[in-house]
């Protein structure tokens, strides 16, 4: 029988893992859609942010179309050996699916604060566009971007829907604190339940709090 | 003396400016009130804005050529801008923001500047601890360091008291004798102007009102 501790333990790692792979793809996706025009782009906001709107068992259920066995990129990845659905690498999926569209919006309005005069200024100083970013503008967003990472990870402790539907409830090997909790719940193990609760709410209310401070010193 | 060959045109919504000016100068200062378009110039100078036509050629350098398709890109144009604002790194502190745009990165051969400037003892401080006067005191130094071919100066004295303003304006007067560094200032005080520049533009509303020897030109007005 897997203990709570374990169930918070595998949920940190994995949530922390997702916000590992969202932070470069969504600090660059938020670049792009903050200081770029481009063809499209309304069409990436859009898929951007789909995640937040569409009920998350539909997001697993497209992510278990997309890396299921038949599924194009499930295929392309069986190919080299390596399989996502119901393994803890589907966990992590979800959550990173989830939790993007949390850090592309919080990291784009950071960069939309960023006076784009002290960037022209750096350039005026030799900087090529890399060093500007680099220097200039990813710590002048600095806080803004860990308050999205943050959000997002937030987000995928928290995640249920497209989780259980991608990664399934496997103790031990996929079940997150919002899966057991579920599960616990389901099977009348109220003890169990509780103290899941107890912990979601702590882990959540120290996510969100932090977060808050970070955008509101930005 | 470095010719200064700058000709543009911008729109922008209903702001027009129209802006002309050959001549042969160490200096050259663009006189005139607030909205009068001056910033306007420097900005199309340092790259940071794109005239819709036009040429700049400062020193014999072609920085701008709308004909010829020639637009240096602002970080190869090697100019030092001073905006009127100063407009500081908010996130580093004075030496670093000074040394930003310094070839060798060696506070040493910033070090004489910076000392005559006055700024030594704040090399440590950040943007929130400088009054007016240093910010603008630390945005030249910036600008020095990274050892320009053209000096753009908006409103470099505005915010000096006037001990450090005749403390300042020597030191320009001396970068602009001793080292050749063309320079275009910008500001609406003629005392100012006539003290730095040869060669005055006088702008009002987007066009150039007169021009001519500064002396000349701004006693007349």
């Amino acid at each position: 029988m897997i203990n709570v501790w374990e169930l918070a333990a595998f949920t940190a790692v994995t949530a922390l893992a997702a916000t590992g792979l969202m932070l470069v793809p969504g600090v660059g996706l938020a670049w792009l859609l903050a200081r770029t025009d481009f063809r499209g782009k309304t069409l990436v906001e859009t898929a951007v942010s789909l995640p937040l709107v569409l009920p998350p068992v539909a997001t697993g259920l497209l992510l278990l179309w997309a890396f299921g066995r038949r599924g194009p990129l499930g295929m392309l990845l069986g190919g080299i050996g390596i399989e996502v659905v119901f393994t803890p690498a589907a966990v992590v999926l979800a959550m990173t699916v989830m939790g993007l569209p949390l850090l592309v919006r919080t990291a784009r309005a950071g960069f939309e604060q960023v006076t784009r005069r002290h960037e022209q200024l750096a350039e005026t100083l030799g900087a090529g566009p890399w060093r500007v970013f680099t220097t200039v503008t990813i710590p002048l967003s600095a806080k803004t971007i860990l308050a999205g990472a943050i959000l997002g990870f937030s987000r995928a402790l928290g995640e249920f829907g497209a989780t259980i539907v991608v990664a399934g409830s496997i103790p031990g090997r996929t079940q997150t604190l919002a899966v057991g909790l579920y599960s616990f719940i389901e099977t009348g193990q109220d003890q169990k339940a509780l103290a899941v609760l107890v912990l979601s709410l702590a882990l959540a209310c120290g996510a969100v709090f932090v977060s808050n401070r970070l955008a509101r010193e930005a | 003396m470095a010719a200064f060959d700058v000709s543009v045109g911008i729109s922008q919504g209903s702001f027009r400016l129209e802006f002309a000016v050959s001549c042969e100068a160490r200096a050259l200062a663009l006189y005139g009130p607030s909205g009068s378009g001056k910033t306007s110039v420097l900005e199309v100078i340092a790259g940071l804005r794109r005239p819709r036509r036009g040429r700049v050629a400062i020193g014999g350098r072609v920085l701008f050529d709308a004909a010829a398709g020639v637009d240096v890109p602002s970080r190869n144009r090697r100019v030092g801008y001073v905006p009127q604002d100063a407009l500081l790194f908010p996130h580093l502190d004075v030496r670093r923001k000074i040394l930003y745009g310094s070839p060798d990165g060696d506070w040493s051969s910033a070090a004489p500047v910076v000392e005559r400037l006055g700024i030594t003892p704040l090399a440590t401080r950040r943007v929130a601890d400088l009054s007016g006067g240093e910010r603008q005191r630390v945005a030249l130094a910036r600008a020095l360091a990274s050892r320009p071919d053209i000096l753009l100066l908006d409103e470099p004295l505005a915010a000096l008291d006037r001990a450090m303003k005749r403390i300042v304006l020597q030191l320009l007067v001396d970068l602009r004798d001793q080292l050749g560094i063309p320079i275009v200032y910008v500001t609406h005080v003629s005392d100012e102007a006539t003290a730095i520049a040869d060669y005055a533009v006088v702008l009002d509303s987007g066009h150039v009102g007169a021009s001519g020897p500064a002396a000349e030109i701004l006693a007349s007005l």
